[in-house]
């Protein structure tokens, strides 16, 4: 079962990112954005040959200690990371392939509601980000290196986008 | 001068839900009708300013504007026939200055907006169900005819669907907030594909009419909302004879591509099929003709949308279509006064019947009289029958070719996208080349 999981827009923006709440959460999107520079390595890896050619399941981002990161990219540049325990070692491949997909196909749905401006944040109910509501900046994703800001006027709160990913945090989907 | 926030009150106001007509306007952002309205209706204490008809959907029930909400909602429902010619007539003079009210006085330019607005003007008594007053999610008769003329004044072909960015456009009149559109739409677009076939679009319609009324967005789609439901329990009684009767010639046809398209559609045949029996039973002379090419099962298209026009209704709305060819130049202002003249008009099918009709309809000068137009059409059942034919071979190639266009189209755009997103690569790409090419040089 993951632990984080983050969608990010092409522009290396956050649409959605949550986290299991016991955790320390800053330090998942910390996770998160540093896994950003791996999979923008794997996708230009790639790139050379065909974008059609090109695999959607990056695999294994990077190991750290606890955690392992994988990562997923569309067709369009989105890129799906997913932190997993470590110690969950039952966790095999087509699992993380299997999670990937289903998440990819709650993505689409999320797109198919017209009044889901691409770029917009998906909005959860449970990710309440002290990190982002405290800070200044409001509901934003404060990273240092971030390309970009998201300005996130008004996100779009797709239940059933959230519960998708709520069953992935519980059980392997 | 109401705010438009005293009527935004008004429909949270959950206490007025019970026992009351629920008017649920939704009236267009811009629109000060819904000011006027709420003048209106504060001396009848209703919740929504009823719109006058001249909106695009003039088809709304007539019974919906101005009743005083002194009535129940059982008289209101029993009382809904005798209604519509009072409302109609007052909205007669407001159908008038549709076009040309802008000098009228301060109430008629508001009409005149509001008949924008009117399309999305709903009065409605989420428990007017006399047979399940504790189920606000179950749509009732009139609410299903509304919600079908609505569907038809967005999209004439009730088998097809409506694409995600006109529903958005259509329901972000209603003046909620985007987050709970969004999520009104995830729950009525069941396949998510991103379009509203018919019972999809009555159950978002009917979401968006309950949270207007103040009920909270249920968890998930109740099941008197689910497509399957809404599509079986409106079967029969509900078909407009007027669907059958212009579609009729299309059922076929628009089998074919309703299976290409959507799966969602083959049960959408079902309903047709439950239409047909319905239609052999109706008086109504056109629907006689009809009938007859209707019968055969499968023929049954999604045409049978939930037209869920009482016979009452249907009645009426035969001598529209039976004055559909003669009118169907004119143009919608003088639609919808016919409309109004008979309670359910149904304006958008007659654009669509003028072709089918024109040659079968023999008694296009059979003004307004239902029941002369429905004389009219006896003396010549064979002769619609053999033009009705060929009219059917037409519109089922206009059809297709109708929605292979729609997907096309979507395709297309789709592509466009993709093909943005590839130039945008190749600008980086090259720019990357360009960087590192001194370099290699030297």
């Amino acid at each position: 079962m993951a632990v984080c999981i983050a969608v990010i827009a092409k522009e290396n923006y956050p649409l959605y990112i949550r986290s299991t709440p016991t955790e320390n959460e800053l330090k998942f999107h910390y996770m998160v954005h540093t896994s950003l520079d791996v999979v923008d390595e794997k996708i230009s890896a790639m790139g050379k040959a065909l974008v059609d050619q090109r695999e959607l399941y990056l695999g294994l981002l990077y190991p750290t200690e606890d955690y392992k990161v994988y990562g997923y990219v569309t067709n369009s540049k989105v890129k799906f990371v997913m932190v997993v325990d470590s110690s969950n070692t039952a966790l095999r491949d087509n699992e993380i392939r299997s999670m990937f997909r289903k998440l990819h196909n709650s993505y689409t749905d999320v797109m198919c509601n017209p009044f889901y401006n691409p770029g917009d944040r998906i909005q959860s109910r449970w990710a309440l980000l002290p990190v982002s509501a405290s800070s200044p900046g409001g509901p934003y994703f404060l990273c240092p290196i971030q390309s970009r800001w998201a300005l996130l006027l008004c996100p779009i709160q797709s239940r059933a986008f959230d519960n998708m990913v709520t069953s992935m945090m519980i059980q392997v989907c | 001068m109401m705010s438009k926030n005293d009527g935004e009150i008004r429909f949270g106001n959950p206490a007025e839900l019970h026992g009351t007509k629920v008017q649920i306007p939704y009236l267009t952002t811009e629109k000060n009708s819904f000011k006027r309205m709420d003048d209106e209706d504060k001396q009848q204490e209703t919740q929504s300013p009823t719109m006058s008809p001249l909106a695009s959907p003039p088809s709304s029930p007539p019974h919906y504007q101005r009743v005083p909400l002194s009535h129940g909602y059982s008289k209101l429902r029993s009382s809904a026939e005798q209604m519509h010619p009072a409302p109609y007539e007052a909205r007669q003079p407001l159908v008038q200055p549709e076009g040309s009210s802008s000098g009228g006085p301060g109430t008629k330019p508001l009409r005149h907006q509001a008949s924008l607005i009117r399309s999305f003007s709903v009065e409605r008594e989420l428990q007017d169900n006399s047979s399940y007053p504790d189920e606000p999610w179950r749509i009732t008769e009139e609410q299903r005819e509304y919600y079908v003329n609505q569907f038809r004044s967005l999209q004439p072909d009730p088998s097809s669907f409506i694409s995600g960015s006109v529903a958005k456009n259509f329901f972000t009149k209603s003046k909620l907030s985007i987050p709970e559109l969004s999520y009104i739409w995830e729950l009525s677009d069941a396949d998510c594909d991103g379009a509203l076939t018919l019972p999809e679009f009555c159950a978002a319609f009917h979401l968006i009419v309950a949270r207007k009324n103040g009920y909270p967005l249920p968890e998930g789609l109740p099941p008197t909302l689910q497509p399957e439901y809404l599509q079986a329990a409106f079967p029969k009684p509900k078909w407009d004879c007027q669907l059958f009767d212009s579609y009729s010639e299309s059922l076929p046809a628009n089998q074919q591509p309703r299976d290409l398209n959507r799966m969602e559609k083959t049960s959408v045949k079902d309903m047709a099929d439950l239409p047909v029996p319905t239609q052999d039973v109706t008086s109504d002379d056109k629907q006689a003709t009809k009938s007859g090419l209707l019968p055969p099962p499968p023929a049954l298209p999604p045409r049978p949308c939930p037209s869920q026009s009482e016979q009452v209704s249907e009645a009426e709305l035969l001598p529209q279509l039976s004055r559909a060819p003669s009118q169907a130049v004119e143009s919608s202002p003088a639609k919808k006064d016919v409309p109004y003249s008979q309670p359910p008009s149904k304006p958008i099918r007659r654009k669509f019947r003028p072709e089918n009709q024109a040659t079968e309809n023999q008694e296009p000068s059979t003004a307004a009289s239902g029941p002369a137009s429905a004389a009219t059409m006896k003396p010549h059942p064979t002769v619609q029958k053999q033009s009705s034919k060929q009219k059917k071979a037409i519109q089922t190639a206009i059809r297709k070719n109708k929605e292979a266009n729609a997907v096309l189209a979507r395709l297309n755009s789709e592509l466009q996208q993709q093909l943005k997103e590839v130039h945008q690569e190749r600008i980086a790409l090259e720019n990357q080349l360009e960087q590192l090419r001194p370099v290699t040089v030297l």
